[in-house]
């Protein structure tokens, strides 16, 4: 059934991955590049993703639609969205701190809820193929995409033209660079970033739901391996530009695959060194994007880190 | 209700018809008998001011006479604790800046209120009341490009603000106000930021536009040479207090002066021995520069000399460099040229130097800028000789005891008020946190102490004691340097005085009753 493609099997395998992993990179980032653009970092999306997930898998069972499941997922992330953004607008509040905290919290609540979960199949969500012109299997398998990804595509488009053209995006920014300014102009603070902390929440959940309903496909413990606090570092990397968001979500799904391609080809040795290859992205990209002068360029000032 | 909606009211146009045919011109901005305290502090007592259209309005005053409260209680940033705002013949409750932006007051302020990484033209479109849902670049830019086109003042539409100069940022500022179309325009210091030509060039243009437009600009500032050069009428304001008011051309600069700073009584400060000062300097400048030139808060200083056993105060409206002179003197910035010499040596501010050359600072804010606020004054007292034994010898470990019984010393010899030695210095009170320092700067034998405004904010008792304090200094041989925007402060307590403008020292004469306080206040200004 398989065809023979040599070496060639590695990119393909690469070009695959990037498609499937990468989906829960982008979700992320650009939940969290709307937070971070309005002033507020959070970390806790890593939570928020492992409870999605468990709320997304455990919804698709209860329901019998994934796609319940997906929004299921999406609400509970508003759900700890809002608990940050609300938290955080208490006076003499960190946003790291609380982030931290909600990371460990969604995490937890999630195992606890998802005890029951491990076991039963809940519906998987569906794939759209976009190989059926060839006859190469591997690559036929490789352009099945799930639908998410393609949202995902669409949203950041639409959030890089909200940022530019509308003036819910202009106020994101304005909050987000100068409270002050904002202030002056008579826009409110703290209920766009709430409402942008939320957004950044809805997001992560949706990225949980696809971990647990399409790619890998199951819920159990060891279902994130850390895309939510990778996403946060991508964000950055991406210097708040949604569209940058997508390519370095690309980026980092690709890297993800390398170890699985390397496998794949008969690589057996070394290749959980490659399994490691996201992390070691994002260290090697923190070290090469960061500088003394432009580090921190076109960083919302308003953040945390930056002030 | 609206400006706009104001101004269709029938009634009103009968009004303000009858008015026309009385002959009395209508202010078209009246602040009547506005009073503002904080706490027990009266920042403005009973002052009012009318604008009239097209007039050109200084407001002229020292620093802390009140200028910012008063506008700020027209912009509604502040609630004034009695007296009313009327715009047009109608008091109106201002409530916050967007409710004066509404009735069409604008106000440039000091700190700028851009957002630093959005472009010229984002700025300017965010700043309307109201932005389009969906915004349409490219009609945004056609109708901006033809504003701008009607004005002299030019700035790139599409650069963000954090890559403008400071100039260019205030003209965009400027230019905001007019887009929005301010009827009322509040200046605050602008020219502390532009070059003397960008100045001529701002200021200029809005007397002209106030002229053809009828609207009423409200300058704040202290330099009298943009009051004469470019203003109708002007309004004084000393310690909160409405000095004076009067047309310009009948004003001369003296008169200015006299009401601004005033007459003064001469605090009481202790007898001032007679001490011999030495030969040669304790501290000399020579050719000091620092910072960019020509920017606010830089400095270029020809010489600068202080002796043993005298006080010489540094006298000038803040920004004109002597925090930049502070600053060089407690390590906090280096010169970009020119040699500071202490008794003859270099010096760098190094805490080695300080140690051996006996430079002592006492800088303004010294909760922030030297002590911690969360450890014990016992810790913050010895901050200068905790890695010293008795007999000034290196030591490792901590002596705790010792630095106990000194703190417990210094406590009773100057009367701090302090729960216990190890409270934190930041549950101590403004003055008690000076009299903390200064005891520190003080302790052992001090050849020179650099303070820097050491009374701001204090109530009377402490201001008595501090001064005292620094004139103890003296008495005992040490050259001081006393940095104030207090002019009394400075005429009370210096030998000699000097006047700073612009980082440059333009004046030098005696202290005491022999200062002329009216001819510093000149210098002050940039006119001598």
């Amino acid at each position: 059934m398989t065809t023979d493609l040599g070496i060639w099997a590695v990119p393909l395998a690469v070009l695959g991955g990037a498609l499937r992993v990468s989906t829960p990179f982008l979700f992320v980032s650009l939940g969290e590049c709307v937070t971070e653009k309005s002033g507020r970092i959070n970390l806790g999306l890593e939570g928020t993703l492992v409870f999605g997930a468990m709320a997304g898998y455990g919804g698709s069972l209860l329901t019998g639609s994934p796609w319940l499941g997906v929004l299921i997922a999406g609400l509970a992330g508003v759900l700890f969205g809002l608990m940050h953004g609300a938290v955080c607008s208490l006076p003499r509040v960190n946003d790291i701190a609380v982030g931290i905290a909600m990371m460990l919290l969604g995490t937890g609540v999630a195992f606890f809820f998802g005890k029951p979960l491990i076991q039963p199949a809940a519906p998987m969500l569906p794939a759209i193929s976009f190989g059926g012109w060839s006859d190469v299997p591997q690559l036929r398998a490789a352009l099945e995409v799930s639908p998410l990804f393609l949202i995902g595509i669409l949203v950041a488009v639409l959030l890089a033209f909200m940022f530019k053209r509308t003036r819910l995006g202009l106020i994101i920014r304005m909050v987000g660079d100068s409270a002050d300014a904002a202030r002056a102009m008579g826009y409110p603070i703290l209920p766009v970033r709430i409402g942008a902390t939320a957004f950044g929440g809805f997001m992560a959940g949706v990225a949980g739901a696809y971990l647990s309903l399409y790619y890998p496909g199951s819920w159990n413990e060891h279902i994130s391996s850390g895309q939510g606090l990778i996403a946060v570092a991508l964000v950055i990397f991406a210097r708040w530009n949604p569209i940058a968001c997508f390519g370095a979500a690309l980026l980092f799904g690709g890297a993800g695959a390398l170890g699985p391609a390397l496998q794949s080809v008969g690589v057996t040795s070394g290749y959980y060194l490659f399994y490691a290859a996201p992390y070691i992205l994002t260290l090697v990209i923190l070290f090469f994007t960061s500088s003394r002068n432009r580090a921190l360029d076109g960083a919302p000032r308003e953040l945390s880190i930056t002030k | 209700m609206s400006a706009i909606a104001a101004l269709h009211d029938p009634a009103r146009r009968e009004e303000s018809a009858a008015d026309h045919e009385s002959g009395k011109a209508r202010p078209l901005l009246e602040a009547v008998g506005l009073t503002k305290h904080f706490g027990n502090f009266t920042a403005l007592n009973n002052v009012s001011l009318a604008l009239q259209a097209g007039e050109f309005h200084a407001l002229l005053g020292e620093n802390g006479a009140g200028k910012s409260t008063l506008v700020k209680c027209i912009l509604g940033y502040y609630r004034p604790d009695a007296g009313d705002v009327v715009l047009d013949g109608r008091e109106q409750t201002i409530e916050n800046p967007r409710d004066a932006r509404r009735l069409g007051i604008g106000m440039v302020y000091q700190h700028f209120t851009l957002v630093p990484a959005m472009t010229v033209l984002e700025n300017l479109v965010m700043s309307r009341v109201d932005v389009p849902r969906v915004v349409d670049w490219k009609a945004e830019r056609r109708a901006l490009i033809r504003f701008l086109e009607t004005m002299p003042l030019k700035v790139p539409l599409d650069t963000p603000v954090d890559r403008l100069s400071a100039g260019e940022r205030q003209k965009t500022e400027i230019l905001k106000q007019l887009y929005l179309g301010s009827r009322v325009l509040v200046l605050d210091e602008p020219t502390s930021v532009l070059t003397p030509d960008e100045a001529r060039e701002v200021l200029g243009f809005l007397r002209k536009r106030a002229r053809e437009t009828g609207m009423a600009v409200l300058l704040i500032t202290h330099k009298f040479a943009e009051v004469t050069a470019f203003c109708d009428r002007v309004t004084v304001l000393r310690r909160g207090i409405k000095a004076g008011q009067g047309t310009v051309a009948d004003l001369s600069i003296a008169d200015m002066a006299a009401m601004m700073i005033g007459e003064r009584d001469l605090a009481e400060v202790p007898d001032r021995e007679a001490t011999t000062p030495g030969s040669s300097p304790v501290l000399r400048l020579e050719a000091v520069r620092s910072g960019d030139a020509a920017t606010r808060g830089s400095i270029a200083i020809e010489a600068l000399d202080v002796f043993a056993g005298e006080i010489v105060g540094i006298a000038g409206i803040s920004g004109n460099g002597q925090k930049r002179l502070v600053d060089l003197l407690s390590g906090q910035e280096a010169p970009d040229a020119g040699t500071l010499l202490v008794k003859g040596e270099p010096y760098d501010a190094s805490r080695a130097a300080a140690q051996k050359l006996k430079v002592r600072c006492l800088p303004e804010e010294p909760l922030r800028n030297a002590c911690v606020g969360r450890m014990s004054v016992s810790d913050n007292l010895a901050f200068r000789s905790f890695d010293r034994d008795a007999e000034g010898r290196r030591i490792r470990l901590l002596d705790r005891q010792r630095m106990r019984s000194e703190a417990e010393r210094l406590i009773a010899a100057y009367a701090v008020k302090t729960q216990s030695p190890s409270a934190p210095v930041a549950t101590l009170s403004g003055g008690n946190v000076q009299r903390a320092v200064l005891a520190r700067e003080l302790q052992g034998e001090t050849d020179l102490l650099v303070a820097a405004n050491p009374c701001f904010g204090l109530d009377f008792g402490a201001v008595a004691d501090i001064r005292a304090q620094l004139i103890a200094a003296r008495n005992r041989g040490t050259a001081v340097l006393l940095v104030s925007e207090d002019l009394d402060e400075i005429v009370a307590l210096s030998d000699r005085i000097m006047v700073m403008f612009e980082g440059r020292i333009v004046y030098e004469c005696a202290g005491g009753a022999e200062a002329d306080t009216t001819v510093i206040g000149g210098h002050m200004a940039g006119h001598g």
